[in-house]
């Protein structure tokens, strides 16, 4: 099922959680919504599930308007954050309370419902743990405990709110991996929402990278990590340094003076790099600053420069360098980014 | 094997023995003195004439009478104000809106006002020379000096209760299960029913216990618009305190040990009920 938002806008008491934002997609995708605490990821997981209304705009589920229809009607799996488990029915009776809710006509029988159940708990491979409540179970069987509920009504598109928030490193991974080959399998729309970039990274065919109620960018991992359209992107996503630099005739100036760095248009704006896209450096164009911190980081070592500037804080940077480059601590250390982004200001 | 000497650390918070035996000793006197003698003394002294005494106080007419009303009020207002905290406590839990502090607060007005204005409060709206009485009155409607003064101010008076004790329970809960309820496909009423209201059984039933010894033993809202006709409007405490009055201890105790047995008997349902209730709330939440 294919999900179509348009121009959607949000807003809790004047203040607009989500600001115009539109997003198209298709059917069988794996989405992160992805974006720090405050960003509207949440907020717009609400909306497409029905759980909360928009005070503008369309949300398509396929051809249909399901704007104005109520979560039952839309009937999506949602896992929430913290599941919501009903602590006093057995996993089997969570995992079938989709199926008994409904009205007669369409509800299964008893022995349907219970055969069901065993096959999402196959599914979801805790087969023998029918019985339990939820307080006696982990929290990753907890989270695929939920899972199986929501799918148990045959959901349309799924829906997960931050699915690996409470859970511990391993498991988190161990999830992660299980979900992706879940998908794979089942084959349904998902959306979830994450504020961890590497678990939007590792799992989803596309991130959406969400701040302060806007989409700032949409596109697979390498989109959003090699080509950041906004210094919002650029920074949230991986680590980078910035810069305040000039265009001018082709060449990149900071502080005046030429660092090495082609540009185009003549412009004012902010040079954006990753530490490990610079190249040490003895020419004379280069940025240059004093290393105040080396830290060793598994194959490679992590500088931190500070670059004077005139008088007022210094600009600090960190850069990626080999293990045994001559880098020492209160040393002159000479490079030039080989990749970079300038956005102008 | 060598010995294996055990070294004793003592614990910060801990006290010595001999504090300890003397905050023990203390607590346990005082409860003595202050309850339990008390309550002894009501059963000793309904009992000083022996079991056919006690029974014929207890089934005198005024008596009966008194006892019938007193379970009838409490019939009625428990109900009334179990439906009224659920509202209210589902209202102030779940929803955002204005007014929402004023609402809790007017909740505890019945707590902190005594129980004797709240009484009095029932005969300026509804007495003689109010507006209300003489119109009610005129389509024969007795409210004053009748059985609905009294529901009303039993009403009035045991109201905070119920919702007292769920709108923290409510508000720890959030409206998670309810929003994967919804989302599962189920009504309101299902989620209600299905989700909501297992969640706070415990809750509710304590809250319901507490409301109903409170509704069985008030007296001073109950006193001021009861009119206190005997084997009319006389409550079982309104009862105890008339035949106390009139030097007819043995009957006086007799009602007055009936009370405080279904005080004792709610007292042990609720202590029940916190050891079910307080296992199910520390392993309920994940």
């Amino acid at each position: 099922m294919e999900v179509r938002i348009n121009t959607i806008r949000k807003e809790f008491d004047r203040f607009a959680a989500l600001n115009d934002v539109s997003l198209d997609i298709a059917s069988g995708e794996l989405i992160a919504l992805l974006g720090p605490s405050g960003s509207g990821k949440t907020t717009l997981l609400r909306l497409i599930a029905g759980l909360d209304f928009p005070t503008a705009g369309q949300i398509f589920f396929g051809e249909e308007d399901a704007s104005h229809h109520s979560v039952q009607e839309r009937n999506v799996g949602f896992v929430f954050q913290h599941y919501a488990l009903f602590r006093h029915m057995t996993v089997a009776e969570n995992i079938g309370f989709g199926l008994k809710v409904r009205p007669s006509a369409s509800r299964p029988a008893k022995a349907e419902i219970r055969k069901r159940v065993s096959d999402l708990l196959d599914m979801v491979q805790l087969s023998g743990l029918e019985n339990r409540y939820p307080n006696q179970l982990s929290g990753g069987q907890r989270q695929r405990v939920a899972l199986a509920r929501a799918m148990a009504i045959e959901p349309r598109i799924l829906l997960l709110d931050e699915p690996f928030g409470a859970l511990d490193a391993k498991v988190r991974k161990e999830l992660r991996r299980w979900l992706r080959e879940f998908h794979d399998r089942t084959g349904h729309t998902t959306v979830f929402v994450t504020h961890d970039q590497e678990e939007a990274l590792e799992l989803a065919d596309r991130v959406v990278v969400m701040s302060q109620g806007k989409i700032e960018q949409v596109g697979s991992a390498d989109d959003v990590y090699d080509r950041p359209q906004s210094p919002f992107v650029f920074s949230f996503i991986g680590e980078s340094s910035h810069l305040p630099v000039e265009v001018k005739d082709g060449t990149v100036l900071f502080q005046g003076e030429p660092i090495g760095v082609s540009g185009q248009a003549d412009t004012a704006g902010d040079l954006f790099f990753r530490p490990e896209d610079v190249v040490l450096t003895e020419e004379r164009d280069a940025l240059f600053g004093k290393v105040t911190a080396s830290r060793r980081l598994a194959g490679t070592r992590i500088a931190e420069i500070d670059i004077a500037n005139n008088g007022h804080d210094p600009y600090h940077v960190e850069i990626e360098v080999p293990l045994h480059a001559p880098i020492e601590l209160g040393s002159e250390a000479r490079f030039r980014p080989t990749r970079w982004k300038i956005f102008t200001k | 094997m060598s010995e294996n000497r055990r070294i004793s650390f003592r614990n910060p918070a801990d006290e010595s023995f001999t504090t300890k035996l003397l905050l023990v000793a203390v607590s346990l006197v005082f409860l003595a003195f202050f309850l339990f003698l008390p309550l002894v003394s009501v059963f000793f002294e309904a009992f000083r004439e022996g079991w056919v005494t006690y029974e014929e106080a207890l089934l005198e007419p005024d008596a009966w009478a008194a006892i019938q009303l007193t379970l009838l009020v409490a019939a009625i207002a428990v109900p009334l104000n179990l439906i009224f905290g659920l509202a209210a406590s589902w209202a102030i839990a779940k929803f955002e809106f204005k007014g929402k502090a004023f609402l809790i607060t007017l909740i505890d007005l019945p707590f902190s006002i005594s129980p004797v204005i709240s009484g009095l409060v029932y005969v300026l709206l509804f007495g003689s020379g109010s507006l209300l009485g003489p119109f009610l009155k005129s389509y024969g409607i007795e409210i004053l000096f009748a059985v609905p003064g009294i529901v009303l101010a039993t009403v009035f008076v045991t109201f905070p209760f119920v919702a007292r004790e769920l709108i923290p329970l409510m508000q720890d809960q959030g409206t998670g299960d309810e929003e994967a309820a919804l989302s599962l496909g189920a009504s309101g009423w299902q989620t209600f029913w299905y989700v909501t209201l297992p969640n706070i059984k415990w809750g509710l039933l304590y809250g319901v216990l507490l409301c109903n010894a409170r509704a069985m033993g008030e007296f001073g809202a109950v006193s001021v618009v009861s009119g206190r006709i005997r084997g009319l409007t006389n409550t079982m405490p309104l009862h105890v305190e008339i035949l106390y009055n009139e030097y007819n201890m043995v009957a006086a105790f007799a009602v007055a040990s009936l009370l405080a047995l279904l005080a004792l008997v709610t007292l042990a349902l609720k202590t029940f009920l916190e050891l079910r209730f307080g296992a199910g709330a520390a392993g309920g939440r994940h």
